[in-house]
């Protein structure tokens, strides 16, 4: 076995290149090319995870506008649905004053309109009446020749009519 | 291979270390020549590093290979995470180049380079000293961490929660030992694994070139078996090449949890 029996001939040299050999892999590539690509994975993956949490908060972001949008919305239908109320208020208040104006109005004005047919329906039998005495006074005066006079033929006349 | 003229295949020779262009650089008295195993840790960390290279675009939205380069990385960052904590991060850098150094160098060793004329495929982890100085840069490094971070706190380690007194002289001389046998594990269990899978792949390559030479008959009866038997063993021996690797990362990490958290 020539690692048994050649090892004290060789020895020195095995040792001497592996240890420069061996260096100069530790220095070049492990501390030069293995740190560099280390470096490039960290950086990769703190990329990735920096645009993770951009886009996790752009995503809260997102859903924070959109509830405010939605609040928004919700507050400005609530003041449209009161101002609606209102305004439905405010028309029937105004519609039921101006039926009571004319409601009060034709009141009054049936009310006069009555007073006026009682005072002409006053006159006429006061007329009658008059025309009733007249007739009475003429055919008392034709038909008994009796002169009889406006008031008792007006009093007779009157005294008919009440008791019918 | 290079033992096929003689007749007889040795298993061992893939693991026969020789130095390149002939020559032997002497240092202070010690062989420091470039040898194929330091070819094959050169052709490792050079081949790590173009895949690393390939994966260095970054970009945001990466492409094949930046996400496979990324997913290795991923990989053992979740590893160490997963049995350190957030501190396990510190260690990627080390893990990572131990944990990739392991499987390149694993998975090249079982490419068939030899179909190449003149090269010879080389697992430079199926070298106990290249596994043991792995396993030793292991553990000094949690006993650093350790020290560093504990002081002599960290013995505490050796006494478990709720040990009652009269047990803690000996729990403690056990688990000391326990802790002291961590990189002689770490560092046979690959160098086996690896020589192990390595040595049964040409034993039956073996079978199979020697089969041939021994006529039809024979090649039925022995060639191909082995053959078939080679190709299953071969993608066991690409999934142990993995998990090997693995496993020295993960048994790693889990030596350093012990050094940060102190159980």
């Amino acid at each position: 076995m020539p690692q048994i029996s050649q090892i004290t001939a060789t020895y020195a040299s095995q040792i001497f290149w592996l240890l420069v050999t061996f260096g100069l892999l530790y220095f070049v590539v492990g501390r030069g090319m293995v740190t560099r690509v280390v470096a490039n994975v960290d950086a990769r993956e703190a990329r990735i995870a920096a645009d993770l949490s951009a886009a996790e908060a752009a995503r809260v972001t997102a859903d924070r506008t959109e509830d405010a949008w939605r609040a928004a919305t919700d507050a400005a239908r609530a003041t449209a649905q009161a101002d609606i109320a209102a305004a439905k208020a405010q028309a029937s208040r105004t519609s039921e004053t101006q039926l009571a104006h004319a409601d009060a109005e034709l009141t009054e004005r049936l009310a006069h309109h009555e007073v006026a047919i009682a005072n002409a329906k006053a006159q006429a039998m006061a007329n009658l009446q008059d025309i009733a005495a007249d007739a009475a006074r003429t055919l008392a005066a034709k038909l008994a020749s009796v002169e009889v006079s406006e008031e008792v033929a007006a009093d007779a006349v009157r005294r008919t009519t009440v008791h019918g | 291979m290079a033992a096929e003229q003689g007749g007889k295949i040795d298993p061992m020779h893939q693991f026969l270390i020789e130095p390149l262009f002939g020559r032997h650089w002497i240092v202070n008295g010690y062989d420091l020549s470039f040898t194929n195993s330091a070819l094959w840790m050169v052709i490792t960390v050079a081949s790590l590093a173009v895949f690393m290279l390939g994966g260095m675009k970054r970009e945001l939205v990466p492409g094949r290979w930046q996400a496979a380069v990324e997913g290795f990385t991923g990989f053992v960052q979740g590893m160490l995470t997963s049995n350190i904590g957030p501190e396990g991060k510190r260690f990627v850098p080390y893990v990572f180049s131990l944990f990739m150094f392991i499987l390149f160098a694993n998975v090249l060793g079982l490419l068939p380079f030899g179909v190449v004329p003149g090269w010879h495929p080389f697992t430079i982890t199926s070298h106990l000293t290249v596994t043991g100085v792995l396993a030793i840069i292991s553990f000094s490094i949690v006993l650093i961490v350790g020290f560093g971070r504990h002081g002599f706190h960290f013995f505490s380690l050796f006494v478990p929660h709720g040990t009652p007194v009269l047990m803690i002289p000996l729990i403690f001389v056990v688990e000391l030992l326990s802790f002291l046998v961590r990189p002689f594990s770490l560092g046979l269990r690959l160098f086996v694994a690896m020589t192990a899978g390595h040595i049964l792949l040409k034993v039956l390559a073996g079978f199979v070139i020697n089969g041939i030479n021994l006529g039809v008959g024979y090649a039925a009866i022995i060639t191909l078996p082995s053959f078939v038997l080679m190709i299953g063993i071969t993608l066991l021996e690409l999934l142990v090449a993995a998990i090997q690797a693995y496993v020295f990362a993960l048994l790693t990490s889990v030596y350093l949890n012990d050094a940060v958290n102190l159980h």
